[in-house]
């Protein structure tokens, strides 16, 4: 027979594993998500050139906003519906006003449909990346997209829709303090 | 004892009750104990499997409780004072192992290609956003911007038992999303606050409502009729209140419909964002006066003493222009004045204003108009 | 299996149990600690059965008439923790306090100071929990899954409380495990090789393991909605960068193990029952053990077959639809194997043959409409009604509870020394049997037709089935009430039962007198 104590460490330090592993979940829950798209998040790009090319085919584009509950900001797209050529570079904008007299820091979440369209979206700049967007009361911003769409794009995809949902932070801001450096340009 | 007695005679009601439901109502009503068939291929399809392993499981079921049944009956202590003595056999082992995994791929095979059916996911004749609230759901339409809620209207007294409750009780709602029939419709689900799921049993569609993320649905609906279904994710207090009702009608209904939808909205942007000015309502409101409120206020505002009060002069016309809407939009309970709520928007702003302006009103009073867009507001505030 | 008892009476014999309350707070002998388990499951058992009844009561007709939807949704959340975590849990925990120790011939639990502290700090978990009823925004009123943000931006202030009493019961859990696996490694007599366990003690160990690998993760689940609602992280919230999805994927990690943990000592203890009461030995011994271990595998790798409607991928959903429906086999075999023992045996039905014959049958029901969960089309239209509630219950209550009602029945001459009476304990079987049948048989054809679970009303189209299930459900709860009467007056009195209690009865827990001494095994016995 063993030794009482040797099993007993071992499945306290089980135990204690289990606890961690539980936590490194949130960030295997991100990779996996990258690797399966899972959530249907497009992550950013760096390099977005090889995708770029010149006979591309065309495809409906279509923006659509949602303001979560308690969020009282404007924030819609500039253009809702356009006509886009794969492969080649498409900018856009979305704008958003702070309707509130308090400074203000919203979060956008991303989402794509088709699900399997995610793939092939090369995000280079979104402002969905950042972790926050702040604006002054009453202040308004156009927000940046840079984008391609890749020309693998599957052929029965003839329509994008990509989805941003405005989330007040809820962060408290001291109107006196300096702007976090990773304030999205005003 | 008489506690006893009304108890078991309680009881006794209950148990008719139950014994007609088992006996009468349930078995005519068969078809609604199970899924629904539903109106789509999908959902057919779905329906078809769900049969499929249903008797394969009845099958399983009689096979394997058979013996057991057989064994409790013939193998009792009397019948076989000794029991055998075996406690392996390798062959039956793998085969109970074997034809069950067999069965199962048996199974696998069909689910796994409907599933793949259900996630051909392009884009739809007619794309719709849905977006559950605590406890709506509002419904966008992509290519025509229409937006709308839909909310339950069954009555709190029907759920608080104070009246009978309607055919339709709780699978009721003051909008119905429209669709085409025979389209392909795509809904793109999401949720403003908290995890919602969207269920119409008819098209075999329930996808949950996550904040932040759009999970598609779609569907293509040959039957025109009414489809009902509901929230089952849930959602907080009023989760088993927020019924979905889909309406399917032929294209060139749906054509009007939309049209309908989209010059309603043309029409409140205008009523909400048009720049009205005072002469232009009393210009209007003069010939809405003269065929609505003569009969009673007079043509000088002055009414007739002691039973139709005056216009001119009085206190809610000169300064209140809140209490102007609602009597003009309630009525007065008990008395002459009905509700006008009938008339459109303007054509109430304008009465409204007409009054206002009129018989030196707007030098004695505040001499406030009333726009379009206070009516709208004072009816959205009502909601 | 055989036994040979020394004679253990030289130096244990004088240790008699303390007097008074003394005896219950500061014990540490297996024996008391699993009684105080039972008492308490069944105590847990009656007040998440109390609100079972406010719960069917309000669905008797359709409209609202006892309770409101808040509270409503606080009585389903309450319920399903108060059974999962205070009824059938510790139920197991106290059978495995008895019996484990018994029948692997050793004499008390590896760690018997830690087995009070992990039964003691239960109480205080649950007090904590109920009296949340009372605080000011009411009890969690989330469901059982507490699926974020509901249960975090959404919540009532009461659940820091939930979270907290949910450390307290995992605790309890994780040190309940520690201490049956370490006895079952360590304190084996002689003899008693892995493959020569009982089946009861093989399917705790699995549990056990299970326990230690998934409610670590539960703990974890708690700590970060605890962190998100009062420390400012974003673990769940999307506003902050996090994912509600991330909530229900960690959660169902623990939830899915949670159910066969929930499941696995019911195998043991009813494969115990049908070969004592077949008068033949269990059929397959061997791949019982391993259906077991592969059950308790695979049940890592099902958990999102609880999510096929969150919006996963084609590949995910085909994954999980296949590994789930994999499960079906290991857990045919344990109901081919039983009905084998039973095949050509020399049976008779005393009462716990009787739970467990239902045992089989209505979990077999349960693994049927279970099966047809995991076929993901098929489950669009299931998920969330009253169908799921229908099969999990099916599992639960005539699956585990069942089975807990039928180790009672069957060991209870043991602990107490007296026979239960047998006519009274065939009426409560067939009481609870058809109580348990005519409250969730009809609930497969109510979700069926499409009525969702976790509403306080409904359409008029489910009125009829709803007012069945009540009344079946009021039958069993008061089944119960006459099942504590019983178990009450076979602790007072009553025929006296021999050590051996069953006829042919195989297990060293047989070999010592009924009731069993105050310390059994002092010496270990042998086994051949």
């Amino acid at each position: 027979m063993g030794n009482k104590k040797i099993t007993i460490l071992k499945l306290s330090a089980a135990v204690a594993g289990m606890y961690l592993f539980s936590f490194a979940l949130v960030p295997l829950y991100d990779v996996f998500c990258d690797i399966t798209g899972l959530n249907g998040k497009v992550a950013q790009t760096s390099n977005a050139e090889s995708s770029i090319s010149v006979e591309g085919r065309e495809i409906g584009l279509q923006f659509i906003s949602h303001n979560n509950a308690g969020m009282p900001w404007v924030f819609k797209p500039s253009k809702e519906v356009s006509k886009i050529k794969t492969g080649t570079l498409y900018e856009a904008t979305f704008y958003a006003k702070n309707t509130t007299d308090k400074m203000m820091t919203g979060r956008a979440v991303n989402s794509v449909a088709p699900s399997n369209a995610k793939d092939y979206i090369k995000k280079i700049e979104c402002f969905c990346f950042a972790e926050g967007i702040e604006l002054m009361p009453g202040e308004e911003i156009l927000l940046p997209i840079k984008m391609v769409v890749d020309d693998e794009l599957p052929d029965n995809i003839k329509n994008i829709v990509l989805s941003y949902t405005i989330f007040d932070s809820k962060i408290e801001h001291n109107l006196t303090m300096d702007h976090d450096s990773d304030h999205m340009g005003s | 004892m008489t506690n006893v007695r009304s108890l078991i005679c309680s009881f006794k009601t209950q148990f008719t009750v139950i014994f007609f439901a088992l006996s009468n109502k349930a078995i005519a009503e068969w078809d609604e104990l199970n899924m629904t068939q539903g109106a789509t291929a999908i959902s057919r399809e779905v329906y078809d499997l769900h049969m499929l392993i249903f008797w394969i499981c009845v099958a399983i079921g009689v096979l394997v409780f058979g013996v057991m049944f057989y064994s409790m009956y013939a193998f009792t202590k009397k019948k076989n004072p000794v029991a055998a003595t075996f406690h392996e056999n390798t062959k039956v082992e793998l085969a109970w192992t074997i034809i069950p995994f067999l069965i199962l791929i048996a199974m696998a095979v069909p689910a796994s290609k409907t599933l793949q059916s259900i996630y051909n996911d392009e884009a739809g004749d007619v794309n719709i956003q849905v977006v559950g609230y605590q406890w709506k759901w509002q419904y966008r339409y992509l290519e025509d911007d229409v937006s709308f809620f839909s909310n339950l209207t069954t009555d709190l007294d029907e759920i608080y038992n104070k009246v009978p409750k309607g055919e339709n009780y709780l699978q009721e709602v003051d909008e119905m999303v429209v669709i085409p029939a025979g389209k392909k419709v795509r809904f793109l689900i999401t949720a403003n606050d908290v995890i919602h799921s969207w269920w119409m049993p008819a098209f075999a569609i329930k996808q949950d409502a996550i904040p932040g993320f759009i999970n598609t649905a779609w569907t293509i609906v040959d039957e025109p009729g009414l489809y009902r279904g509901k929230c089952t994710e849930l959602c907080g207090k009023n989760h088993g209140f927020m019924p979905i009702v889909v309406k399917v009608v032929e294209q060139d209904e749906y054509d009007l419909w939309i049209n309908d939808k989209k010059a309603a909205a043309i029409a409140m942007a205008e009523l909400t964002e048009k720049d009205w000015s005072a002469a232009e309502l009393v210009e209007r409101g003069e010939s809405l006066y003269v065929t609505n409120c003569v009969a009673c206020h007079q043509v000088n505002g002055q009414g007739i003493a002691g039973i139709f009060p005056g216009l001119a002069g009085s206190d809610v016309v000169l300064n209140d222009k809140a209490g102007q809407i609602e009597i003009l939009m309630e009525g007065i309970q008990g008395a002459a004045m009905n509700s006008f709520s009938y008339l459109s928007e303007v054509e109430m702003a304008a009465v409204i204003t007409y009054t206002r302006q009129s018989w030196g009103n707007a030098e004695k009073g505040d001499g406030e108009i009333v726009v379009p867009k206070d009516i709208v507001e004072y009816k959205q505030n009502k909601i | 299996m055989s036994a040979v008892i020394e004679n253990h009476h030289d130096d244990h014999g004088h240790h008699g149990p303390a007097k008074g309350l003394k005896r219950w707070f500061y014990t540490t002998n297996h024996k008391d600690i699993g009684t105080l388990y039972l008492w308490f499951s069944f105590a847990m058992f009656l007040i998440g059965g109390a609100m079972a009844m406010i719960i069917r009561a309000e669905l008797f007709q359709p409209g609202m008439q006892i309770v409101e939807p808040e509270f409503y949704n606080q009585m389903i959340t309450l319920h399903g923790l108060i059974m999962i975590f205070g009824g059938v849990m510790p139920a197991f925990v106290g059978l495995a306090n008895w019996l484990v120790p018994m029948m692997i011939g050793a004499p008390d639990m590896a760690l018997p100071r830690m087995n009070n502290l992990s039964f003691w700090i239960l109480p205080f978990a649950f007090f904590v929990l109920l009296s949340s009823l009372f605080m000011e925004g009411g009890a969690p009123n989330f469901g059982w899954t507490f699926y974020a943000p509901l249960s975090t931006t959404y919540a009532p202030p009461s659940t820091t409380f939930f979270i907290f009493s949910v450390h307290i019961m995992g605790a309890s859990s994780i040190m309940g495990s520690i201490n049956v696996i370490v006895t079952i490694m360590n304190m084996r007599a002689p003899g008693m090789g892995l493959m020569k366990m009982p089946l009861f003690v093989w399917s705790w160990l699995i549990t056990a393991y299970l326990l230690i690998a998934v409610m670590p993760v539960l703990a974890g689940a708690v700590t970060m909605m605890l962190m998100d609602i009062h420390f400012g992280t974003s673990f769940f919230d999307a506003a902050g960068g996090g994912d509600p999805v991330l909530f229900q994927h960690i959660f169902w990690f623990f939830g899915h193990p949670e159910v066969y943990i929930m499941i696995l000592p019911a195998f043991g203890i009813v494969s115990h029952i049908i070969e004592t009461f077949s008068r033949k030995q269990l059929f397959g011994y061997s791949s019982m053990v391993w259906a077991m271990l592969s059950i308790a595998i695979l049940s890592f790798v099902v958990w999102a077959h609880h999510m096929f409607t969150v919006g996963m991928p084609l590949a995910a959903e085909l994954f999980f639809m296949w590994s789930t429906m994999l499960i079906a086999v290991p857990t045919g075999v344990k109901v081919f194997n039983w009905i084998a023992t039973m095949f050509k045996g020399s049976i008779t039905f005393e009462t716990p043959m009787l739970f467990a014959c239902a045992f089989v049958v209505l979990f077999t029901l349960g693994g049927f409409s279970g099966l047809m969960l995991a076929i993901t089309p098929a489950d669009f239209q299931y998920h969330d009604t009253y169908f799921v509630v229908a099969h999990f219950h099916y599992v639960l209550v005539p699956g585990a509870i069942f089975s807990i009602m039928a180790a009672v029945y069957y060991w209870i001459p043991k602990w107490t020394g007296n026979m239960y009476d047998e006519r009274l304990g065939r009426l409560h079987f067939w009481l609870s049997f058809i109580g348990v049948n005519v409250t969730f048989f009809p609930q497969h054809f109510i979700g069926l037709a499409g009525m969702p679970r976790r509403i306080p009303d409904y359409a008029l189209q489910f009125a009829d089935w709803n007012m069945v299930s009540t009344a079946g459900a009021f039958l069993f709860g008061f089944s119960q009430v006459f099942f504590l009467f019983i178990v009450i007056k076979t602790v007072m009195g009553g025929k006296k039962a021999t050590g051996e209690v069953w006829e042919g009865a195989r297990g060293l827990e047989w070999t010592v007198d009924s009731p069993a001494p105050y310390h059994t095994f002092g010496t270990p016995p042998k086994v051949s």
